[in-house]
Parts: structure tokens; C-alpha cells; sequence
């Protein structure tokens, strides 16, 4: 009998050599004669492993890593296709503590399955999910999706049913499922996991949304950054369809729904529901007043639900082992679990889903082991571009909306990404501004006009003396407050908390210029 | 009152240029919010949308000039003028700056001799900024064509730019 060996396929893997890895097993088993079944699955999220390639032993899988090509050889004299030593192994998969101690709900088989196999999906619970969804009729589908307490994961937190149900009760020929899949977000990466690793989910989530609001078309707008994503999705669209699991006889059910992959153009504002909804029919991305809302007046004027891609691939887990299952971990108005992406400076880069209420500094500290570079930990960005730098003092906040919203900061996407003490953090201020400034989409003047001159007014604060920059620091804050209460939506109504994070934790790194510093010394 | 119709005379296109748009224009046009799956069809066959392509286009798809070219000036994704033989693209984005994402973008710059947005004279490289490539488990990232490569170092990048030149 042939061994199971698993590389991932997963971007970040490839990114770090998978590719290679892969090709190089399959030779050398071939050089020695040994058969081979390779499996290329998706990233269990232990990053600083990555390339991790797993052996299927009677004991569990067993991981190696980070394997890089010229290991391989070395790999197969140590008896690796019997779980054997070697200096890159790391034991059990599952006995790795940073994977232990997670609760991987809407992550349950991202590293685990074959994200091209239908069967692995079925063998581990896929499609459960729907078969539940389509005992029920569509209201009790939202109200299953009401009663989780699952929130929207994009980053705005609204309560899916809610949606969900605005869009049930809209009487219309036609409605639409959007799927929001241009995580955008610098520190985010669950999304771009879950389509590459385990992508069927996201299918099978949206064709629950679609049955339960009476949808039979489905959209995944992708980033054009993420080629493997596309590729992945496409692969379980088609065979889906081939297995009638979309098309115009769902399961047998008799419902349709169809489902197609649409490309983004890089711009960051189409992570905004309207924006992308502009976009999907062929626009620029400008972001559209609100009312009305997209449930009731959303694609093509069509009744829409617009959900991204990790509240639609939770779906499933929530029909699967029922709403009161989900609701029971977290805490607070926060149910259910959150797969945060820790990232930047950080000495375990990795995915850790967890019910709500475990802290910041459990996350980054225990879980990620503190910064790369080993220095102290100054600040922290969580919730992608627009979130407040949190200084290493706030680091006991637990993780919940409310929890983060009582400090300023956000949740967002749950990224997080940790900066060590040499960071500059007028620099950053100013960088946000200036990603402001080139992603606007300029429909409204706080936003288009407020990011540049943003931009300016930190740069003459850097540059002038004291006066200068009281001067100037008492202009920025106006205009981030112009900005804040006058944006048509939240890139311009939040590119200032990065900023005046950063004033009023960080208030130092404005005080003295570099050149002025240099001239002192 | 001069005609519509002699305003909007299409300008020539090479041959292999017009084949394209009506190929990619006469397979699409007719699904829903069709523009950006026309443009990414068009720059996939061609490598970008030519300027003087619009007009066809815009009959095609029945828009007007404007509503084009509004759409492929707005998405940083579509460029008017063909890239390199190798589009590099540098994350400039948070996670990749607490990793030594400017460092690497400087050493970049000057060893292609070019800046963002540029091609180099030989059209090698194009060199393009990115806000996030989703590889901030790697950081910092770049990417290369469709291939993402993570923990890069102005060495590794040398080293790459090395064997590529050989």
C-alpha cells in the first residue's frame, strides 16, 4: 500500500517553497522506487513550518518542517514515510500546541482535506450542512442563522440574519448572493486560506444563503491578487455542477443555484458592499448612498445578500451542528468562534481560530511567541489598514466587538500585525493617510480631499520646529474629525484612527523629527 | 451639427488586436455587468488594454467611450501600456513594512534602476506597487507573474534576478 504524504498548495506555502518540495518527493520516491500518493491539501496555518509536508502514519499524521528542497533527500534516508526522525520533525500534527488549543469550527478541514476532492469534502462532513438546510423552508434557515449569533467577519460585525432575513422578506423575480472575497486588509489572510484549502465550504455556505432567501445566483467577487484562489474555487464550482450540487437541481431538491467567480481590478474601496456591488455590474467602484440597502436594492437593483467569505463558509458548520452549537462559544454580543491571522513582526506567524474572549496578549505572545526580530513589542494594527495602533500596554483587551470598539480600535477581519520597538510611528500616521489618498474612490470630498491633505499636513509637521507642529497637529486632528463624521463610508471614516492612534498612544515619534534628532546628537 | 457617427470613427487597430476584442467582446457581452470580465479577457490575450481600443470596445459592449474608459482608469489592475516580460509587484502594505518592506522596495528599485510603475529599458520588468498580497504570514512578500514569493530579502531578490539573467 502506497503512503500518503501531504504538501500544501496554499499560496504562503508556495510562496515559501512548496512547489518545489513537492516535485522534488515525487522524484526522489520515484528515484527509489517507492509509491507515492501525494496529496496537495491546504495550510494548517503554522506559517513559520511552512513548507510542512505531512505523513500518513497508523499513529495520525506527522509533521516535517520547514522542509525545503535540498531536505528531501535527507527526509526519505530517515524512514519520514514511517514517521522517523529527523531533525525537521515536529511529531503529531495535531499535538503541535499552537494547533491543540484551537477550536476550528468554520476551520475544520483547511489542511486537512483535499480542497480538489469532493469525496475528502463529503468524507468529513461536507455538504451536511445543506442536507439540514433543505429539510427546513427558508425562514427557518435564517432564523438557524439568527439564533448563532454569527456576525458579519468582514469587519462591520452585523448581524448575518438580520440581512438574511431583510433580504427573504423582499418580494422580487430575481435576488443575488454576493460573496465578498476582496479581503484587501494588510494582516488578513483567513479568507484566502479557507477558498485555497477547503474552498467546497464557501460553495456550499452560499448555496445555503441561496436557498434560504430564495436566490439563484451566486457571485464570488476575488481579488486579482489571489491567482490561486481562483483556481481553486473554479476547480469545486465545476465539480459541484458535475455533481449536482449547483445548477437547476440542487441535491435533487429541485432548487437552482448557480454559481460564477468574478475578477476585482485591485482596488482596495471594492471591499466596500457598494462599491463592490458597483463593480460586479460593471462599473467604477464608487461607493453608493445608503438606503438603500443592499438586502432590498443591492445587485442589478435585485434584492442581495452581501456576506464575505468566512461569515458564508460558517454557514455550514451552523445548519451542520445547529445555531445553539455555534452560539455556545464566545462571550458577550460576540458568538461563535474568530479565525485571527496573526502577521507582521511576529515570531509564529499562523491562523488561530477561537471562540471570542481569549486577549490580545495571549495571541500574540503565547501564540505567536512575540516579534521575529526578538525586541520588545511596540504596537499593534488590528483590523487591516484602517484599525487603531494599539500600544503593548492595552495588549490585556480581550478579543470581542465590543471589547475592542471601549478602547478605539476595531476587530475588523481579526488580522493582527505586530510591530517591534523600532518601528516609526509618524511614519505609519502618514501611511495611512497616503493609502487613503491612492485608494479613494472620490465620491465624496472628506475622503478624496481630506487623505492628501493629510498626507501634507504630516509631512510639515515633521519638517517644522515646535510651533509648526503644534500648529499642524491641531489642524490633523480637525481634519481627521471632517473626515471621521463626513465619509460616505468607512475608508475615509476610518483612515484617521490609525492616525490618531498613533497621536495619542505614540505622541514621542511626532515630537522630534529624525533630521532634528540627528542635528541634536 | 456635426454626426455622431463621424465623432465616434474608430481608430485602426492591428489586426490581432481588433480579433481579440471582438472575440472576447462577442463571447461576454451578453452576461450580466459584463465590462470587467471583457477587460480581464482583453489583458489576459493582450497584456493590456490598449488606448486606442476603447471605442471598439465601447461599441461592442453599447457604452459609451467615457463609461470605458472611467472603468479602466479607475482599477490599478488594467494598464494601457503592455508591462515587461516579468511583472514584479512589491507589497507595500503594514504587515510587509514591520518586516523590512521599505528596505526591500528601495534595494529593489535601484537594483532594476526603475521606479514604481515603470518598465525597464529592455522590458525585462515592470515594477508595481501592491497593498496586500495576502501573504502577511510571509512578510515581507513580492510577486512575481502569478507566483507569490514570501520572507524576501534584497539577497534572495538578487539571487533570483541572478538566475533569471543568466
Amino acid at each position: 500500500m502506497s503512503v500518503t504524504i501531504h504538501v500544501p498548495r496554499d499560496a504562503s506555502a508556495s510562496a515559501l517553497g512548496a512547489d518545489s518540495v513537492a516535485h522534488e518527493i515525487a522524484a526522489e520516491a520515484a528515484r527509489r522506487d517507492i509509491e507515492l500518493n501525494l496529496v496537495r491539501n491546504g495550510s494548517r496555518g503554522l506559517f513559520w513550518l511552512e513548507p510542512m509536508v505531512e505523513v500518513t502514519t497508523p499513529a495520525g499524521r506527522v509533521a516535517y518542517g520547514p522542509v525545503q528542497k535540498r531536505d528531501v533527500a535527507s527526509l526519505f534516508d530517515a524512514g519520514f514515510l514511517e514517521g522517523g526522525r529527523h531533525p525537521l520533525a515536529l511529531g503529531l500534527t495535531e499535538d503541535i500546541g499552537f494547533l491543540k488549543n484551537q477550536q476550528r469550527l468554520t476551520f475544520a478541514r483547511v489542511g486537512i482535506v483535499d480542497p480538489r476532492s469532493l469525496d475528502d469534502y463529503l468524507a468529513h462532513r461536507g455538504y451536511r450542512g445543506l442536507q439540514a438546510a433543505l429539510k427546513l423552508d427558508g425562514a427557518s434557515i435564517v432564523q438557524a442563522i439568527t439564533d448563532s449569533g454569527l456576525r458579519g467577519r468582514g469587519g462591520a460585525a452585523f448581524p448575518a440574519g438580520i440581512k438574511w432575513k431583510t433580504c427573504h422578506d423582499a418580494q422580487a423575480t430575481q435576488k443575488y448572493i454576493v460573496c465578498n472575497a476582496d479581503e484587501g486588509d494588510s494582516g488578513t489572510y483567513s479568507d484566502r486560506m479557507l477558498m485555497e484549502g477547503d474552498p467546497f465550504t464557501l460553495v456550499e455556505g452560499m448555496t445555503i444563503a441561496g436557498i434560504a432567501v430564495g436566490a439563484t445566483q451566486g457571485y464570488i467577487y476575488l481579488r486579482a491578487e489571489y491567482p490561486h484562489a481562483r483556481h481553486a474555487l473554479e476547480a469545486a464550482i465545476a465539480t459541484a455542477t458535475t455533481a449536482g450540487y449547483l445548477g437547476d437541481n440542487v441535491a435533487g431538491s429541485g432548487k437552482v443555484f448557480r454559481l460564477e467567480v468574478r475578477m476585482a481590478g485591485g482596488a482596495y474601496i471594492c471591499g466596500e458592499e457598494t462599491s463592490l456591488l458597483e463593480s460586479l455590474e460593471g462599473k467604477r467602484g464608487q461607493v453608493r448612498f445608503k438606503p438603500p440597502l443592499p438586502a432590498i436594492h443591492g445587485l442589478f437593483g435585485k434584492p442581495t445578500v452581501i456576506n464575505n467569505v468566512i461569515t458564508l463558509a460558517t454557514v455550514p458548520v451552523i445548519l451542520d451542528k445547529g445555531a445553539a452549537h455555534y452560539r455556545d462559544f464566545g462571550m458577550g454580543r460576540s458568538r461563535g468562534t474568530l479565525p485571527i491571522q496573526l502577521a507582521g513582526n511576529v515570531k509564529r506567524p499562523g491562523l488561530v481560530e477561537r471562540a471570542f474572549g481569549l486577549s490580545l496578549r495571549e495571541l500574540v505572545e503565547d501564540y505567536g511567541g512575540g516579534t521575529a526580530t526578538g525586541r520588545p513589542i511596540r504596537a499593534m494594527q488590528v483590523g487591516g489598514p484602517l484599525g487603531a495602533y494599539i500600544p503593548a500596554a492595552q495588549m490585556d483587551v480581550q478579543v470581542d466587538y465590543e471589547a475592542f470598539a471601549a478602547i478605539g480600535g476595531m476587530l475588523g477581519h481579526g488580522g493582527i500585525v505586530v510591530f517591534d520597538d523600532t518601528v516609526d510611528m509618524a511614519a505609519q500616521a502618514r501611511y495611512a493617510m497616503e493609502f487613503c489618498a491612492i485608494e479613494s474612490c472620490g465620491k465624496c470630498t472628506p475622503c478624496r480631499i481630506g487623505s492628501t491633505r493629510g498626507v501634507e499636513v504630516i509631512d510639515r509637521m515633521m519638517a517644522g520646529d515646535r510651533l509648526e507642529r503644534e500648529r499642524n497637529e491641531l489642524l490633523l486632528r480637525d481634519l481627521c474629525d471632517t473626515m471621521i463624521a463626513g465619509s460616505l463610508c468607512a475608508l475615509g471614516g476610518m483612515a484617521p484612527f490609525p492616525v490618531l492612534s498613533a497621536l495619542d498612544h505614540f505622541h514621542e515619534d511626532f515630537e522630534a523629527s529624525p533630521a532634528a534628532n540627528a542635528a541634536a546628537s | 451639427m456635426r454626426h455622431a457617427a463621424k465623432i465616434a470613427t474608430l481608430p485602426d487597430l492591428p489586426e490581432e488586436v481588433r480579433a481579440v476584442i471582438l472575440e472576447v467582446t462577442g463571447r461576454l457581452k451578453d452576461s450580466p455587468g459584463a465590462l470587467l470580465p471583457v477587460l480581464h479577457g482583453i489583458q489576459d490575450a493582450l497584456g493590456h488594454v490598449p488606448e486606442d481600443a476603447i471605442a471598439l470596445i465601447a461599441r461592442e459592449m453599447n457604452l459609451s467611450r467615457a463609461d470605458v474608459h472611467g472603468v479602466v482608469s479607475f482599477y490599478h489592475y488594467f494598464r494601457s501600456e503592455p508591462a515587461g516580460r516579468r511583472v514584479i509587484q512589491v507589497c507595500r502594505a503594514e504587515s510587509c513594512q514591520a518586516m523590512g518592506a521599505v528596505t526591500l522596495e528601495q534595494h529593489i528599485k535601484r537594483r532594476l534602476g526603475i521606479d514604481f510603475h515603470q518598465t525597464t529599458a529592455d522590458g525585462a520588468y515592470t515594477l508595481e506597487p501592491v497593498y496586500c498580497l495576502g501573504q502577511c504570514a510571509c512578510s515581507p512578500a513580492i510577486m512575481i507573474d502569478d507566483e507569490p514569493r514570501g520572507r524576501m530579502t534584497p539577497e534572495r531578490f538578487d539571487a533570483w534576478l541572478d538566475a533569471e539573467t543568466i
